[in-house]
């Protein structure tokens, strides 16, 4: 059909050998032992937002309970245990696996014009890996959960008598979920680009979801080992972290912060590597500085493995330790810095759709842009000495992470939805939800950064009168943003059964994955590619027609015939 | 390969989203080089533990050496060697479709994959029954009943510092013929007994002096000084339970890697010259080969 047709793979389907991934094979199990990487990302889509849903409950109570001064709903034990499930949940569930495992999955081979990643295998067990440790967490709640925070420092996490063990075997088991995913899509990138896609014809997404590979492949063993050893001074007395026998507590801290410092890079790298696609495409430009922005992600890989010190400024380290991280902690804003300038640049002059994906792009520059200055608050000695754990850490921490990553998710999300279900949600509502996802997100963490400056610490149960006015708006921003994130469920699940089918290019992109029908057939693609550039925008039309955009000429891109094998 | 896909009509090793047998090949090796780059870092991840706490308490490494059978470990070190080169020859014979010797030199392999761990099973044997585990189990005493073996282990410990103890040991060895002898080994508790520690043991500094990054290096340990045992010598065994137990990990893990080579081979996978499986293999093999001669290294040989 591929080559008589002028739209490439419209929204035809019906032939046998043209039915989509969704209805390629019935049946429960033909989803949970597939090898389609389509399929594997859905699976993940749902598990990870049924894992934000289960880490955003956890944070309403925590906010609702610092309505008031004093108990409101709960003791100060449970409200222990319910921000660390709310951290431990969020980041090892969600926001980890998340771009990657969910959208990444998806889209990377057909960016690539591939038929799969490179270890299919390797990305179902991939999957059931992250079932796995997510079953540990959750008999770790059930059985007495975990009032650690979700970065288990010992000597703490090696006394206390709640369930730290399954949690940390849970998070040991999540990160080969996260390692094979990383591997794979390194392995994918380096050998299953199509003819004419060189590493600097790659689209951006790409570039961010390779960086974020090596991040993942080179620190998540550290982070296994780390948390082998947290459970072997539980179960066994091992002594490396025990002062008693000789040990250092603070080991633990750089141990886990050599991880999980370059893991808020795993974060945020994929989520810059959506922008980067959905700003060009949305401001009807081709990108600027792409060189710039491809090379920045790799700066920003490899630079994640010098700072984690900074998250020990207090904890006794050397001055001149202290000094040496903080410079390299500024180091890091140089290569954001250029990203986004040039996200800016590439918006300048461009005819702007405020499309729900755009708005999302809108919504992460701001809020990106002051989480990440604030993060320079934090890299400097000085001021961080007052800011350390207030909930101006907190409200840096969200900004960068819940403003930059789930916020670039959205917009992924939105952008990418009509590929992967061959539905298009209402534009209404979708861009309600976003308004109402930023005034709530605003709410909810201006007001920390606020508090966290004068003084509010963290994990804290109880406050001062003085900052109650502050917490109760911070806690009704919670409930606008809880609102948005209904709402958002509300129509995506409705467009699912009511939306206008999609058509195969709805938003006029000019890489790969928009060259087959929404929803994708099973194999991906008849042909294999001959790639050009990836945001030359140029090169299509729109077709009032089918109400999506073609190419002008599809030849251009089309190397031979794969055809029917 | 992907059973899930039913558009297959060509070579049965070659999965359908690949271009090329080439193509596959260099996939499995880069991902496989990958995966071995994660198995270094995560050994590392212990090393650094290693080279902390040995930083800042030499003494316990030391004395906790000499504990370890360092004939066993060369021993395991030698037949680590010689089944990397049985499995290096394997995947010669693979690429050359020699299946019945490729079938011989992978069995030849897994048997020195046992023959590693039943030497293990030997060494970690003799540390239990003397309690010598990880701190939180941490107990040494002489088992009555074995009153001949603890006599000649604490020999070994004393070789080439005759004095005193071997002399003592001497004459237990004598006493002890056939019948339990609790007093005499009551007082080779005693000599084996971690000693009150010296307060001023410790290199860390004080917390009132303020953290300055690293101990200082400690003094030069006297050699002699070794049988009195320092504190928190046990760390030393929690960290040598560790190492080798998650190095013996990985050893299981290979005779489970080499049983489905055979399996391959039963089903006729290598028949055609598709070694790339066999290839694999044996690079992990490889890398739990390197992995055990830097513990031996760094456990066995640090006297």
């Amino acid at each position: 059909m591929a080559v008589d047709t002028p739209s490439l793979g419209g929204v035809t389907v019906g032939t046998p050998n043209q039915e989509s991934y969704l209805s390629h094979g019935r049946g429960i199990l033909s989803w949970l032992f597939t090898l389609d990487h389509k399929r594997i990302a859905v699976m993940y889509l749902v598990a990870i937002t049924s894992s934000f849903f289960l880490g955003g409950v956890f944070a309403l109570l925590v906010r609702t309970e610092l309505l008031t001064p004093g108990q409101t709903i709960m003791t100060a034990d449970s409200y222990n245990k319910m921000f660390t499930l709310h951290g431990a949940v969020m980041i090892f569930l969600f926001i980890i696996p998340g771009i990657p495992a969910a959208i990444g999955n998806f889209v990377l081979p057909l960016m690539l014009g591939a038929k799969d990643v490179a270890l299919p295998r390797l990305n179902l067990a991939s999957f059931w890996c992250w079932m796995v440790g997510a079953v540990f967490a959750l008999v770790s709640i059930i059985v007495g959960a975990v009032d650690t925070g979700w970065t288990f420092y010992t000597p703490y996490s090696t006394t206390t008598g709640t369930a730290v063990i399954s949690m940390t075997m849970g998070v040991f088991i999540l990160g080969f979920s996260s390692i094979f995913t990383g591997l794979n899509f390194i392995v994918t990138i380096h050998k299953m680009r199509p003819e004419g896609m060189t590493w600097f014809k790659m689209p951006l997404f790409l570039w961010g979801l390779y960086s974020t590979a090596i991040i993942q492949v080179l620190a998540t063993p550290i982070l296994g080992i780390t948390l082998l050893l947290l459970v072997a001074e539980r179960a066994l007395g091992v002594g490396i972290f025990d002062p008693t026998l000789g040990g250092d507590p603070v080991l633990f801290q750089h141990f886990f912060w050599f991880y999980s410092h370059p893991a808020v890079y795993i974060m945020i790298l994929p989520a810059m590597g959506i922008i980067s696609e959905l700003v060009s495409v949305f401001s009807g430009k081709h990108i600027f500085g792409y060189k710039f922005i491809a090379w920045s992600s790799i700066a920003i890989a490899l630079l994640s493995f010098l700072v984690w010190g900074h998250h020990m400024f207090t904890s006794g380290q050397s001055g001149i330790t202290n000094m040496i991280f903080s410079a390299l902690t500024f180091t890091v804003a140089i290569p954001s810095g250029v990203k986004v300038f040039n996200w800016l640049a590439t918006m300048y002059k461009g005819s702007i759709r405020l499309a729900t994906p755009m708005l999302y792009v809108l919504s992460f520059l701001f809020l990106f842009a002051i989480g990440g200055l604030t993060g320079l608050f934090l890299g400097a000695l000085s001021t961080d000495i007052h800011l350390h754990d207030t909930y101006f850490v907190v409200a840096h921490f969200h900004y960068v992470m819940f403003g930059g990553t789930v916020i670039a998710f959205l917009g992924g999300l939105h952008y990418w939805w009509p590929k992967m279900f061959g539905r298009m949600y209402s534009e209404k509502w979708g861009q309600v939800s976003a308004l109402l996802v930023f005034v709530g997100f605003n709410l909810t963490f201006f007001t920390q950064f606020v508090m966290g400056s004068h003084g509010m610490p963290r994990r804290y149960y109880n406050y001062v009168e003085e900052f109650t006015t502050l917490h109760q708006a911070s806690t009704i921003g919670s409930y606008i943003l809880a609102l948005g994130f209904f709402i958002m469920a509300g129509y995506l699940i409705h467009s699912l059964f009511r939306g206008k089918p999609a058509p195969a290019n709805p938003w006029g992109s000019a890489t790969l994955e928009w060259e087959t029908s929404s929803p994708p057939v099973a194999h991906n693609f008849d042909h294999e590619f001959l790639a050009g550039d990836p945001y030359d925008l140029n090169s299509l039309r729109y077709d009032p027609a089918i109400e999506g955009w073609v190419r002008k000429d599809p030849q251009s891109i089309i190397l031979a015939e794969g055809g029917a094998h | 390969m992907a059973a899930q896909h039913p558009d297959e009509g060509h070579d049965p090793n070659l999965a359908h989203h690949f271009e090329s047998a080439q193509q596959q090949y260099q996939a499995a090796k880069l991902g496989m080089w990958l995966f071995l780059a994660t198995e270094i870092l995560f050994f590392g991840g212990l090393l650094v533990a290693y080279t902390v706490y040995r930083g800042n308490h030499p003494e316990v490494f030391i004395f906790g050496a000499h504990f370890l059978d360092t004939s066993l470990g060369a021993l395991n070190t030698v037949v680590l060697i010689f089944s990397s080169f049985t499995i290096a020859w394997a995947v010669r014979a693979a690429q050359l479709k020699q299946i019945k010797l490729l079938k011989w030199l992978i069995i030849a392999t897994m048997l020195c994959a046992f023959a590693f761990l039943s030497v293990k099973y030997v060494e970690y044997s003799a540390k239990w029954k003397h309690g010598l585990l990880w701190a939180g189990s941490y107990d040494p005493h002489v088992d009555h009943e074995e009153a001949y073996e603890i006599i000649g282990v604490e020999r070994e410990i004393h070789t080439g510092e005759a004095d005193i103890e071997i002399v003592e040991i001497e004459e237990i060895q004598q006493v002890g013929e056939g019948e339990i002898v609790e007093p005499i080994a009551a007082e080779i508790e005693i000599d084996a007994a971690p000693q009150v520690a010296d307060p001023d043991r410790s290199t860390i500094a004080p917390a009132a002096q303020g953290p300055a990054g690293l101990a200082e290096p400690a003094a030069p340990v006297d050699p002699d000084a070794i049988p009195v045992e320092p504190g928190n010598a046990k760390v030393f065994f929690s960290i040598y339970f560790l190492m080798t137990g998650l190095h013996g990990i990985h050893v299981l893990g290979g005779i489970v890697a080499m049983l489905w080579l055979l399996k391959c081979l039963r089903r006729g996978d290598f028949d055609g010259g598709h070694f790339t499986k066999v290839d694999m293999v044996a690079l992990y093999w490889h890398v739990v080969d390197i992995i055990w001669i830097y513990l031996f290294l760094l456990l066995y040989l640090i006297d």
